[in-house]
């Protein structure tokens, strides 16, 4: 169990980009009032970021050609999204789509 | 969830997400383990940088050689959308000092966030230091050790996504955008599902192009631009 000197820049620089990127806006807006416009802009972040978060997992991409379709989490999507209306449980959501993903594995189904 | 925003009613909310963190922590692990990382590197990276999809993309940068620069980089990149979000959840919390600002900031994830805004809908757009502390910290810890569980148990699990652990995530934010568009009144049901097919269409064109981090940030801003002409035009 060891770490090389290079490996610890690595930590140390990726965790002070990471930390840069999570903390300054949180002192900038702090101070300062933001423009109606941006936080117009920002109002919208939740429901686009999350639908683009959702889209990453059930798109497959392949460089210069058009993605396809990532079956299996596709399938299994349409448990956990039923469950979600049923229930607006999350914690639900989560288990009904663990079990449709392992049936779908188990089956090899996707 | 409940509009309670104590301590306790976080640790309880935060719960549907620990699995996500559960099924990915060890699935880094795992990647961490096969591509020869030490358990140090592994923990360095989880409670250090703390950012899921970066630590994936570093740890390949690693094993391919690349240069400190580059992998700064390229962390930066995966990580711009922290912006967003930060610039996002920071409205929530103007009114506590600078302290806790950077406290809760500094453990902020696309989970947490995502989590915490709707809560807001919940509370008519409020938020407390407690409530938000106790996902960030929970959300950390489980992390942390689910990737040095995962690395520990590498050697041993040959197929970890035999058991559907890994959806656990997309899961979860499945459950997050559905609950986040019924719940939005700010926003309203049909502005919300227009955004969602804008940008899961802007997704889908940019992936042609763009790697699938590029693409998530690009179809997020599209979106938002989206949105707000849409609430021009009525």
């Amino acid at each position: 169990m060891s770490l090389t000197l290079p490996e610890l820049w690595v930590i140390l620089g990726c965790g002070a980009v990471t930390l840069i990127s999570r903390t300054l806006p949180f002192a900038l807006v702090q101070r300062m009032q933001l423009p109606a416009a941006v936080i117009d802009f920002l109002s919208f972040v939740p429901i686009a970021i999350m639908t683009a978060l959702c889209c990453q997992s059930l798109f497959v991409a392949h460089a210069g050609h058009w993605a396809t379709l990532n079956l299996a989490n596709c399938y299994a999507a349409i448990p956990a999204t039923l469950a979600g209306i049923f229930t607006k449980s999350l914690l639900v959501v989560v288990v009904v789509g663990i079990m449709a993903m392992a049936l779908i594995r188990y089956f090899h189904f996707g | 969830m409940t509009p309670d925003l104590s301590f306790r009613a976080g640790l309880r909310d935060v719960l549907p997400t620990v699995f996500g963190y559960i099924g990915v922590g060890l699935a880094f692990g795992i990647v961490a383990n096969t591509s020869h990382l030490s358990l140090l590197m592994v923990a360095g990276l989880s409670f250090i940088v703390y950012a899921g999809s970066a630590q994936f993309i570093i740890t390949s940068m690693l094993v391919a050689h690349d240069p400190l620069s580059a992998i700064m980089l390229s962390t930066f990149l995966v990580n711009s959308r922290m912006i967003l979000m930060s610039t996002s959840l920071a409205q929530a919390f103007r009114h506590e000092s600078l302290t806790k600002n950077l406290l809760l900031g500094s453990l902020v994830t696309d989970e947490t966030f995502a989590l915490a805004m709707n809560k807001q809908n919940q509370t008519h757009g409020k938020l407390s230091f407690a409530w938000q502390s106790a996902a960030n910290v929970v959300a950390y810890l489980v992390w942390g050790v689910a990737t040095i569980a995962g690395a520990i148990l590498g050697s041993f699990i040959t197929n970890p996504t035999q058991f559907g652990f890994d959806f656990a995530l997309t899961a979860m934010f499945i459950g997050l955008v559905y609950l986040q568009l019924i719940s939005d009144k700010h926003l309203g049901l049909t502005r919300q599902l227009l955004v969602m097919a804008f940008v899961a269409l802007a997704y889908y064109g940019a992936l042609r192009v763009l790697d699938s981090n590029f693409a998530l940030l690009t179809a997020t801003v599209l979106g938002c631009l989206f949105g707000m002409e849409l609430k021009k035009c009525h």
